[in-house]
């Protein structure tokens, strides 16, 4: 019975009825969807919570997104603006506190669809890198919106390697200021959300000059627009940065500064400080404030990626149960392209992908919230192991929850490709987070770094972190199973994964000394190896991620059929990394080629096991109809009533002046003048 | 502006001659010199001039898009240009690639109209279709229903009493949806339906269906059309639905050099639909060279881009490099480069064959129809894959900006990435692929030969002689050889048809249906159809490399095609370890050797992609400009932006103001 209070709470269908295709599926559920939502939700008093938000949220027609593919960049900005605006009356009004329980789920119901985003960076900024003096005089401004902040970072011509930024601030003793200026136009600020027209201050990052020497990087809070009218103060230049693949709705912007004069209190003071007489001083461990930049690389993963990659299993999944093309057998109904093996092997380990991701960011953030204990207590020993790990899971989350967004998009055929579906504006946002926050491919090569530390730290018998510890039991052998169904098994395959990460790493490792010892230089061994040492920290990333999904998988109540599906779809994941890379799992023998044959038998033979419960496994990600916007995802799955009502809003449909204009002169012999 | 000092020193230190390169791109150096001919027509023309599209709603898109094919149906007749090929170079640098609403009048309208009508109806639609006076298109997909034709749900009702046909969209589901230009622009369309004539339903065929009035473009009485809306890319079309409800048109509607319905009603039956296969394999062949022209597109962006952007530092102390110095960038972008040229030469080859065997087809040969048409079935679907995953990658080599439409790659890839759907959605394709594949395997089976691309296929008869698994034979695969590389994808082909092939007729001794069984294998099946298609490009690319007279350039295309091979079998060491093609230890070669290709292609990156030879209307890119100065335009582009039209946004007026007022 729980299955229906979900669907009920889910949508009421405007068409009437769930189409019948759709109902089916869900009648032979083998768990219960509502159990599984809870522990997605980490609770089923998470869930009421997160679904009060919601609802209060998307029944409040100044939220709603309901146009939004038809509208223009200024319309969506605006749209953005004022939903931002309107969200501080809404809290105020639902008790909702930034400190509360319903806070993180606000974003998600709005989809992300909302102004000043960069604001909240801002005031992370100040608090982290803040004195206490600043904090006070800053923060309070900022949390009543009498100013809205930005964070300007990036620039034209440099991106993630802070220490080539080009902009200025140089102190001036005799008036007790700092000059800020943008010296060339590879220097000028650019990408900054909600600068280009919102932002009335930002911080900005500058290399900061006394008496001629350089200092480096250091952030600035500068005024950048009028508080009165909204107006550019004097030596701002600064606009929006024209249209992207998404977040239209964003004003990405530019700046330029041209001797802009602010005073000494604007920089940032927590770690270093000009005095008067511009004397420069460190003071406080960093050590905190690199932990925070390490945090936010995990804190997009929820938001920026699980969600979009859900939405976008939910669509597939649906529409793939809704759509029927071809006959499997002659005489009978076309077939629901669902029950397409080719069709499965797309979407299915898509599906298990989202909820490998979804536990390995629970074990990150549980990770995350011990190491944050353990710096209140001083304890910085975790750090180098945070750091590799949020770089390496950034990494590769977001880029494998952005090729398989693409493949859902493009599982859905012709109709995946209108924006209708939902889809393109899922896959351009997630996409979006492959750069954000740290290039993946230099991300990757951080934690490489780690990886060969401790590797080379192992193998000279030293202690290393808990999540390489498996660097140090380097063991050959092979593969000990003996038939396909050997394969599902979690020993079996976690320890094939870990036999790969630990090959790559140590022959990486390998070649780096080789090289360095037939005398190249450190850095050029280093980027002579890039490509592999890539290669090593994705086995890395794999390899934990299907351990801590058959691990979680172990843990699982055996109720309600809830374990029994999860390790269906932890099989999966794990034998779809082997069947789609079996060259690494080859290359030495590990998994001989007979055994590769019953990997690639026992993957097909899950495909049609969990084809089963596929509608229930995304019915269970629990997102409404508004969240989804997607004309072949709802809940009803009437897709085509929805795609041919949502098309006659299209503003194309209102008349063109093309016909006029171009069309009639053409048609009426303009021809024959020539 | 004066070139990039960057670009300028790449361009320098080149070890081959691009122009040369550029001639063997166009089929000869009188080519080259006519393409740029006509390029140069558009490209001096004021009329041809336009606002940058990124700042354009789409109504304003669609209209500028009527305004330049108007534009160039007159330009073309002024010009007198009717050569297919100069057409299309002709639209490419009006239209920088962008679709165009007129297209499908031309193509698929004129073509359908030019092939299966009878002299009477030639007489009556070609003058009207040629001349403009009418504008159509072709109307198939429907809501519901796609590649598989048959499905297809609107019907065409025949009655005898008026002479007439009573064309119906019984279903939401028969909605005529996608057909481009249907929307708004055409006034008359080709529409498929299900005939029924005399209570019999007689499958599909083709009716011509006005569905506006002439003059006043209104929707005709029955008929209800619009625009399908906002889609990922293709702003300029018109995208349409139609839905007919007791429309009628008279019996000479059908379109009837081959099927025909008499005045009372009786159906003559058509004599062979074998016909069809022709003009698929025409329009796949085209995505083939389409699939080169975007990747290669997004290459030159790339790789200029690379040459011109410094990050980070490589020697401590030393100023930040180009990111082209980067292994990793290298990885990235060469190995696509490669793709690029490979895929141009199956683009022509393709081609060539199309040509040489059409007259054979006009002449009522079509013996070697069916494996061209497998053939480009499956090569639409593998080059189309392969370029639409590379032009993402190109776009994420380029970092944030790549994110920006000034990049210009963002519109590559969503103009570029529905060929993966259109014609053919590629899984079908590599499925009918496999068809042949297994077929053709059927054959040695039995005892008897095949020829063509498949004849490796042979040898697997020879090889069961001796008991064992194809796999075990040995194959000497030297990696610095070309051809060696061709045998090594060659064995892998065979091993991966002769695997799908088995466990499909394993799956058949399960007593299974012929339809589960095949479903059942149908992942292997795809497999092997890749295989067997990469297979067939390096074996073109290897080929051609003996058709290059200048020494500097078959040197710096033979380094590319080792790095297509050898990059091939690094992504897919399992199949060849599997098989035992190679030997741990040569994918360990293989690894290292593509890492060596990397560097030695380095210094010709930009002249690799210069030989090209795309003008900047063609790339649309401020990160892809022949001179380089990428920063100075981006920031003139970005003032160009909508959100910039005033120094204070509305929003302030209307939300925050009155926010910060009442705090």
């Amino acid at each position: 019975m729980a299955l229906l209070e979900t669907s009920k709470y889910s949508q009421g269908s405007v068409f009437g009825n769930v189409n019948p295709d759709l109902a089916s599926e869900r009648q032979t559920a083998s768990f219960c969807v509502e159990k599984l939502t809870a522990l997605l939700d980490g609770g089923a008093e998470q869930t009421r919570i997160r679904r009060a938000v919601v609802e209060a949220i998307q029944s409040d027609p100044v939220f709603s997104s309901e146009n939004q593919y038809f509208q223009t960049q200024n319309e969506r900005y605006e749209a953005a603006v004022r939903k931002a605006v309107h969200l501080q009356k809404k809290m105020h009004e639902m008790g909702w506190t930034e400190n509360g329980p319903e806070y993180k789920y606000i974003y998600r119901a709005l989809s992300g669809d909302v102004a000043f985003l960069l604001h909240r960076v801002f005031m992370r900024s100040i608090s982290v890198l803040g004195s206490d003096k600043q904090i006070a005089k800053w923060i309070p401004l900022a949390t009543q919106l009498r100013l809205i902040g930005s964070y300007a970072q990036t620039e034209l011509g440099h991106g993630t390697y802070l220490q080539g930024l080009e902009t200025t601030a140089i102190f001036d003793i005799a008036t007790q200021e700092f000059i800020l200026n943008t010296p060339k136009i590879s220097a000028m600020k650019w990408w900054p959300g909600d600068m280009g027209r919102s932002a009335t201050h930002t911080v900005v990052f500058a290399q900061l000059y006394i008496h001629g020497k350089c200092y480096g990087i250091h952030p600035f809070i500068v005024q950048i627009r009028s508080l009165q009218d909204h107006s550019l103060c004097p030596g701002i230049t600064a606009g929006d940065i024209g249209p992207k693949m998404n977040f239209e709705a964003i004003d990405n912007g530019y700046l330029m500064l041209k001797n802009v004069r602010i005073p000494r209190e604007n920089m940032l003071s927590k770690f270093c400080e000009v005095r008067p007489d511009g004397t420069y001083v460190r003071q406080g461990s960093q050590k905190i404030n690199y932990f925070t930049m390490t945090a936010v690389r995990i804190s997009l993963i929820s938001d920026e990626v699980l969600t979009p990659l859900m939405k976008a299993c939910t669509i597939a999944i649906r529409y793939s149960v809704v759509r029927r093309q071809s006959k499997l057998k002659p005489g009978e109904q076309e077939a629901k392209i669902l029950d397409y093996q080719t069709q499965q092997e797309k979407l299915l380990p898509q599906l298990a992908a989202a909820y490998a991701f979804h536990f390995i960011n629970n074990y990150l953030q549980e990770l995350f919230d011990r190491g944050y204990r353990e710096i209140q207590r001083k304890n910085f020993d975790m750090l180098p192991e945070l750091h590799a790990l949020s770089s390496g899971f950034k990494a590769v989350i977001t880029h494998q929850g952005t090729a398989a967004v693409e493949i859902c998009l493009r599982a859905c055929g012709g109709h995946g490709y209108s924006l209708l579906s939902g889809l393109p504006s899922l896959y351009t946002k997630i996409l979006a987070s492959c750069i954000y926050e740290g290039e993946n491919t230099i991300l990757l090569l951080q934690t490489a770094r780690f990886l060969i530390k401790c590797f080379m730290a192992a193998s000279a018998g030293q202690p290393v972190p808990p999540s390489v510890t498996y660097l140090a039991a380097v063991k050959p052998g092979k593969c000990p199973a003996k038939n396909k169904s050997d394969f599902l098994s979690p020993d079996i395959y976690t320890e094939a994964y870990q036999h790969v990460a630990v090959r790559l790493i140590s022959s990486t490792a390998a070649k780096l000394q080789d090289l360095i010892q037939s005398g190249a230089k450190k850095y050029d061994a280093w980027n002579q190896c890039t490509v592999q040492l890539v290669q090593a920290a994705k086995a890395h990333c794999h390899y934990i991620t299907v351990k801590n999904f058959a691990e979680t998988v172990e843990k699982l109540e055996t109720k309600a059929g809830i374990q029994r599906i999860m390790k269906h779809l932890c099989d999966l994941f794990a034998l779809h990394g082997i069947f789609s890379n079996t060259g690494a799992f080859l290359h030495d023998g590990y998994i001989s080629a007979a055994q590769m044959d019953m990997v690639t038998a026992s993957y097909l033979d899950l495909l049609a096991v969990i084809r089963k419960d596929a509608v229930p496994l995304v019915d269970a990600f629990d997102f409404t109809d508004k969240s989804l916007n997607s004309a072949l995802g709802s809940y009803d799955g009437q897709v085509y009533q929805r795609l041919y009502e949502w098309a006659q809003k299209s503003p194309t449909n209102k008349m063109s002046p093309a016909y006029e204009r171009y069309l009639k002169p053409l048609l009426h012999n303009a021809l024959s003048k020539l | 502006m004066t070139m990039n000092a960057d670009l300028r020193r790449e361009r320098a230190a080149a070890t081959f001659q691009p122009l040369l390169l550029t001639h063997i791109l166009d089929g000869g150096p009188e080519r080259t010199r006519r393409r740029k001919e006509i390029e140069a027509l558009v490209l001096n023309d004021p009329d041809f001039q336009h606002e940058d599209l990124n700042f354009l709603s789409r109504s304003q898109r669609y209209e500028q898009a009527i305004r330049k094919s108007s534009l160039m149906v007159m330009k073309l007749r002024e010009y007198g240009i009717a050569d297919p090929e100069e057409i299309f170079w002709f639209k490419r640098t009006c239209t920088g690639n962008v679709p165009e609403p007129l297209g499908l009048h031309f193509s698929m309208f004129q073509k359908t109209i030019e092939t299966q009508t009878t002299a009477a109806q030639k007489e009556k639609w070609l003058p009207l279709a040629r001349g403009v006076k009418i504008i159509g298109t072709y109307a198939q997909t429907e809501l519901g229903h796609g590649t598989h034709l048959r499905g297809l749900e609107t019907t065409a009702t025949y009655d005898p009493a008026t002479q007439e046909f009573i064309l119906n969209s019984p279903t939401v589901t028969s909605i005529k949806w996608w057909p481009g230009g249907l929307g708004k622009t055409s006034n008359h369309a080709i529409v498929l339906a299900q005939l029924y004539t005399q209570g019999q339903c007689k499958g599909l065929h083709a009716f011509i269906v006005p569905i506006r009035q002439l003059g006043t473009h209104e929707p005709l009485p029955g008929i209800t059309v619009g625009d399908i809306g906002p889609k990922f890319g293709y702003d300029e079309m018109d995208n349409g639905y139609l839905k007919m409800d007791n429309f009628r048109i008279p019996r000479e509607n059908m379109l009837m050099k081959y099927a025909q319905v008499e005045p009372d009603g009786t159906y003559v039956k058509p004599v062979s639909d074998k016909l069809t296969y022709g003009t698929m394999v025409f329009i796949r062949s085209l995505i083939v060279g389409d699939s080169a022209r975007s990747l290669s597109r997004a290459c030159t962006i790339a790789i200029r881009y690379s040459a011109v952007r410094h990050q980070s530092e490589l020697k401590p102390g030393e100023p930040e490099p180009q990111i082209l110095d980067y292994q990793t960038q290298q990885y990235k972008l060469f190995p696509l480069l490669a793709t690029a040229y490979a895929f141009h030469f199956v683009g022509a080859y393709i081609k060539d064959t199309y040509h040489r065997i059409s007259g054979d087809i006009n002449e009522g040969d079509l013996s070697e129809l069916p494996e061209l048409h497998a053939l480009t079935a499956g090569l639409k679907a593998f080059t189309s894959w392969t370029a639409n995953a590379g032009i993402e990658e190109c776009r994420m080599a380029c970092g944030g900006h790549g994110y920006s439409r000034c990049s210009g790659i963002p519109d590559i890839y969503v103009t570029f990435t529905p060929s993966c759907t259109y014609e053919g959605e590629n899984t079908v394709m590599m499925l009918q692929t496999a068809r042949f594949l297994v077929k053709s395997y059927t054959q040695v089976s039995s005892g008897q030969r095949v020829t063509g691309m498949v004849s490796y296929l042979n040898d697997l008869s020879r090889q069961r002689i001796q008991p064992q698994h194809v796999a075990a034979r040995t194959v000497t695969v030297r990696i610095n050889d070309p051809v060696s590389l061709v045998e090594a994808y060659k064995a892998r082909a065979a091993r991966l048809v002769e695997a799908a092939a088995k466990n499909l007729q394993a799956e058949l001794n399960h007593r299974k249906s012929k339809e589960d069984a095949w479903n059942r294998t149908s992942v292997d099946l795809v497999r092997a159809s890749e295989a067997h298609c990469h297979y067939v490009v390096v074996k073109l690319f290897a080929a051609k490399l003996s058709e290059v007279s200048n020494a500097a350039v078959r040197a710096v295309l033979t380094d590319l095609c080792l790095l297509y091979a050898l990059f091939g079998i690094s992504k897919n060491t399992g199949d060849f370890l599997q098989a035992g093609i190679l030997t741990s230890a040569q994918i360990t070669q293989v690894n290292q050797h593509v890492k060596e290709l990397l560097a030695v292609i380095r210094p010709n990156a930009v002249a690799l992609v210069d030989s090209f030879d795309f003008h900047d209307v063609h790339l649309g890119s401020v990160l892809g400009r022949y001179d380089g100065n990428v920063y100075e335009n981006m920031f003139e582009w970005a003032k160009k932006s909508p959100l910039n039209k005033t120094q204070v946004h509305e929003s302030f007026h209307k939300h925050l103001k009155p926010m910060q007022a009442k705090l």
